[in-house]
């Protein structure tokens, strides 16, 4: 739309002009004559100097779509003249601004601050956390049996190479089964002091890709990896184009990445070089341009990486919108995206030589007497790391944040991927012409209630739907909240409808639900996008 | 609080009844926002306020002005044509209690039939009730004539529901706005009710050689007493001959022969005001326009589609301006927004987010179709002196056509970029 416009501009400057020049030339007086002819060389110089501007920018889409086209025109874009000054830190680098989505402003975010006494006793490793793997793994271990701290527990049925390790050390307690016999849980007690298993050293700047891959397989470190589409456990046999890593966080109460890299940065870099030995194009850094300060060093300063800016609400952090204005996955492409924690962990694998697996988890909600983070490891209990701290019993523990988490009990663990509890109420109370008249304000995107006149406040958010489930008919409400050229309704019908076609062509590829998540918390509809959008890439994962 | 909860819950009725069931789910929701949560399957934890019960209220909110309005100029209209309280604010008694005499039975009427079907169909699906009807409920009374026979409205009511969105599986679903399809039946139908010179001012009866007024009914006889009481004047028997300078013709009738006619009639400011004959609630532009900024303030409207609807209507104004084939092309095009029904279309028929386009680019190309359109219609075929009504159902079933068009620009455009990444 935008090159159309600049594309059309020249010529109808041209246009308009021609009748500037006709008057030139019967014009009988000489001030006048003189002062039209002054604006018509003018005119054709802005048309010349336009028409080359238009051939740069063209060549600059055809060099690379990660290029800001911005940034080889000789004329500021509209959107750039109006923009919001850049912080300092950003220095001369592009930045991408995002204008759609929005930031839901909670109460109970975690003070920066780690509280030591809270100990988490019992850790899990849950086989659904990995999406792509068989629902019943071949089992390592059994209850009652010893572990170190990256033991092998399972492994996938279909590739057993990779193998999932134990992130504390202990006593395998229980094997947990759901569903037609799925494993969902495998238990471990933990030790009072944790015990590694210890790694042979492997230098992977020496040895091949393929020992790499093969080594992080053994090590534990290839769960780490995810990939895209689909979000499932990456692919040994694929090379992925490039690597993605968000470095900030911008769901509802999601921890502060700077605060967690403190203090392990050596292992976020190294994890860096590693991944840069994984992928045959690059790996990409997302940074936030959204603080008054700037991001931590570690992120900031990174070798051997690019890194890209991003400013804007969420969703601006999720590593897919990322990926979508740095480089889109394109046909039969894969991708991996990892998260601040993951990296640490990998790199650690090289630095330590152990699987540490060490998690900051911010400990949220509004339900909390006191919102803090804790340093615990992967998959550990959600009832120990509350315990004593909540303001009351009826409310619902969060393994990550409010709008993409999943719901847990008080004897469940936290997710593999996940470092975040959030704890909000439960919301099973009847309200009295509630879709009228609110009794209490809570968050929404909606114009229709006066919040948008506070943009400060924050909010306690409960559970209750606010309405019941209803067909589409808003539209343009999830264009508004998701900075990507996508259009999500017209792909959730397509989903529905099993439009095969329509959900590859309308990008499906680029979408996990974390991307719908705030879609839906807006969805007048109360439709559940996040769903949908999972049977669709399930039934594209089946198709292959 | 609880204790209600709990005395009303004592009448659900058992599930196996399913109307009654479905009757007492939708008013209970309509009292209280059930208690539901968030479910466990992955998704959201937490949601938005908004729903779509609060989206239909807040247009049936912005049209409250126009029914105010509209009642009081049924009875304005009607007392004009006989020459009495020929001033706004005469007697604002009567024309308040003949404009609700007029607008009580075709609202009660709109909804009972429309709502009896919506209710029923909720009962068959096991649904429960949507809130679709609840503006197109609104809708309705606002563009019909006053003098509607109650059946004919509800026969049309019947058949837009029915045909037009029950067929098609009920609300969000429907091809064409309920409220206009509605009216269209009454158009095709029953044109003598709804179009000429005669309809538009309420109660006068052309059956003999001069047109003169209904008698008055016991409706009217029974404010007598409180008017009485008040000292207020009556209603009195009626059937008296209305004045000589009465013509009943609304602006676009006399816009045919030029707008010196139309001026002869109305001024500009009566016909902006809307202290003129028409559909009840669409002559007052103001009004109308205030309900359009409450909507478009409050995100509910696309103002997509509404700068789209007046960028295109300007447009096409101009493009006759400068033809200027015959009279009414001459007409300047700014007084085109004084006359008719553009506004009220373009504010509360063209927005209804489930005919119009769905993508952003073609609300933009769908709002200018139909102000386009709607000029075109009202200019250039005289058998239809408005167009909007025609331009917005012709347009709501291209809008599918336009989003495909869209929707596949976006497939090529995204296909190119992951094929030069690639």
């Amino acid at each position: 739309m935008k090159t159309a416009v600049t594309k059309f501009f020249p010529l109808a400057l041209l246009f308009l002009s021609s009748p500037l020049m006709a008057q030139d030339n019967t014009g009988s007086s000489n001030s006048l004559g003189l002062a039209l002819l002054a604006a018509v060389v003018l005119i054709a110089f802005f048309v010349l100097v336009q028409v080359a501007d238009n051939l740069l920018r063209i060549q600059a889409k055809k060099v690379g779509p990660g290029a800001d086209p911005d940034a080889t025109s000789i004329f500021p874009s509209v959107r750039s003249l109006f923009r919001k000054r850049l912080p300092k830190y950003v220095g001369d680098a592009a930045v991408t601004d995002l204008r759609e989505g929005y930031d839901i402003r909670l109460e109970g975010a975690a003070t920066p601050k780690i509280d030591g006494r809270i100990k988490a006793t019992t850790f899990a490793m849950q086989p659904p956390n990995f999406l792509g793997i068989a629902p019943i793994p071949k089992l390592a271990v059994e209850v009652g049996q010893k572990v170190k701290a990256g033991d092998h527990l399972f492994n996938d049925k279909k590739i057993t190479a990779i193998k999932y390790v134990a992130p504390v050390s202990g006593e395998v307690v229980a094997i947990n089964r759901g569903e037609r016999r799925a494993i969902t849980e495998v238990v471990i007690k933990a030790d009072k002091e944790i015990e590694y298993r210890q790694l042979e050293k492997f230098d992977p700047e020496k040895g091949s890709r393929e020992d790499l891959v093969n080594y992080l397989m053994d090590c534990g470190a290839w769960a780490l990896l995810r990939q895209r589409p689909y979000d499932i456990v990456a692919d040994p046999e694929a090379v992925p184009a490039n690597i993605f890593v968000s470095t900030f966080d911008t769901a509802p109460l999601a921890p502060d990445n700077n605060f967690v890299v403190e203090g392990r940065e050596e292992a976020f870099q190294k994890g860096l070089d590693v991944l840069n030995l994984l992928t045959s194009g690059k790996v990409y850094l997302g940074l936030s341009a959204n603080g008054e300060e700037a991001p931590a060093k570690a992120f900031t300063e990174a070798k051997g990486v690019e890194k890209r800016w991003f400013r804007g609400p969420h969703p601006s952090g999720n590593v897919g919108v990322q990926i979508h204005h740095i480089a889109p996955i394109g046909a039969k492409q894969v991708v991996w995206t990892l998260g601040v924690q993951e990296v640490i962990t990998l790199g650690a694998v090289f630095t330590e030589g152990r699987f540490n697996a060490e998690r900051v988890v911010a400990i949220t909600g509004a339900e909390l007497k006191e919102p803090k983070y804790v340093r615990t490891w992967i998959g550990a209990n959600v009832g120990e790391l509350v315990k004593n701290n909540l303001s009351n019993d009826h409310v619902r523990l969060i393994s990550g944040d409010v709008l993409s988490g999943r719901k847990k009990q008080a004897e469940n663990f936290l997710n593999f991927f996940d470092d975040q509890i959030t704890v909000v109420a439960e919301g099973d109370y009847y309200e009295m012409f509630g879709w009228l008249l609110p009794s209490k304000y809570t968050p929404t995107v909606s114009r229709t209630f006066p919040n948008f006149l506070f943009p400060k406040a924050t909010y306690r958010a409960d559970t209750n739907t606010h309405g019941e489930k209803r067909a589409f008919v808003v539209t343009g409400q999830y264009e508004e909240l998701l900075p990507m050229d996508v259009l999500p309704q017209h792909l959730m019908k397509a989903i529905l409808t099993n439009d095969y076609d329509g959900m590859e062509g309308l990008g499906i590829y680029e979408l996990i639900e974390e991307d719908v998540a705030l879609c839906e918390f807006a969805c007048t509809s109360k439709q559940p996008l996040q769903k949908i959008l999972r049977q669709g890439l399930d039934m594209m994962h089946e198709q292959g | 609080m609880k204790d209600l909860i709990q005395k009303i819950k004592k009448f659900e009725p058992p599930k196996e009844k399913r109307f009654l069931h479905t009757l007492y789910d939708g008013f209970f929701t309509f009292l209280f926002t059930p208690n539901h949560v968030t479910s466990d399957v992955p998704g959201v934890h937490i949601r938005d306020r908004m729903d779509l019960k609060r989206t239909m209220v807040m247009v049936v909110l912005a049209l409250q002005l126009c029914y105010l309005f509209g009642t009081y100029n049924i009875g304005h209209q009607h007392f004009l044509a006989i020459g009495e309280h020929t001033a706004f604010l005469d007697a604002i008694h009567l024309k308040i209690a003949y404009g609700l005499i007029k607008i009580l039975p075709i609202f009660i009427v709109a909804h009972v039939v429309g709502l009896g079907i919506e209710f029923y169909y909720a009962a068959r699906k096991g649904h429960p009730i949507e809130e679709g009807y609840l503006v197109t409920g609104a809708l309705i009374p606002l563009i019909m004539p006053p003098d509607i026979p109650l059946w004919i409205l509800a026969v049309s009511i019947v058949f837009a529901v029915v045909i037009g969105k029950e067929a098609f599986g009920g609300t969000g679903m429907n091809v064409v706005n309920i409220a206009l399809l509605t009216r269209l039946f009454v158009f095709f139908a029953y044109p003598t009710t709804i179009s000429g010179d005669q309809c538009w001012v309420a109660g006068i009866d052309y059956s003999g050689a001069q047109a003169v007024t209904e008698t008055y009914g016991w409706a009217h006889h029974a404010f007598d007493w409180l008017f009485n009481g008040l000292g207020l004047s009556t209603f009195g028997d009626g059937g008296i001959a209305v004045t000589d300078a009465f013509t009943g013709a609304t602006p676009l009738a006399l816009a045919t022969k030029g707008w010196a006619e139309v001026t002869a009639v109305y001024s500009p400011a009566e016909m902006f005001w809307g202290t003129i004959p028409g559909s009840v609630g669409e002559t007052s532009k103001p009004l109308i326009i205030l309900g359009l900024l409450m909507l478009l303030a409050t995100g509910i409207a696309s103002w997509r589609i509404v700068i789209g609807g007046i960028l295109g209507a300007v447009f096409m104004t101009l493009v006759l301006n400068a033809w200027e084939f015959d009279v009414y092309m001459q007409i300047p095009w700014y007084y085109h927004f004084y006359m008719g029904s553009f506004w009220f279309a373009i504010a509360f028929m063209a927005t209804d987010p489930v005919t119009a386009s769905g993508t952003n680019v073609g609300k933009w190309i769908y709002g200018f179709s139909i102000g386009v359109l709607g000029i075109l219609i009202r200019v250039m075929n005289l058998a239809y002196p408005e167009g909007w009504m025609l331009a917005i159902i012709f347009m709501n079933v291209f809008a599918p056509l336009i989003d495909y068009f869209v929707v596949q620009g976006n497939i090529k455009r995204r296909a190119k970029r992951t094929a030069v990444a690639a």
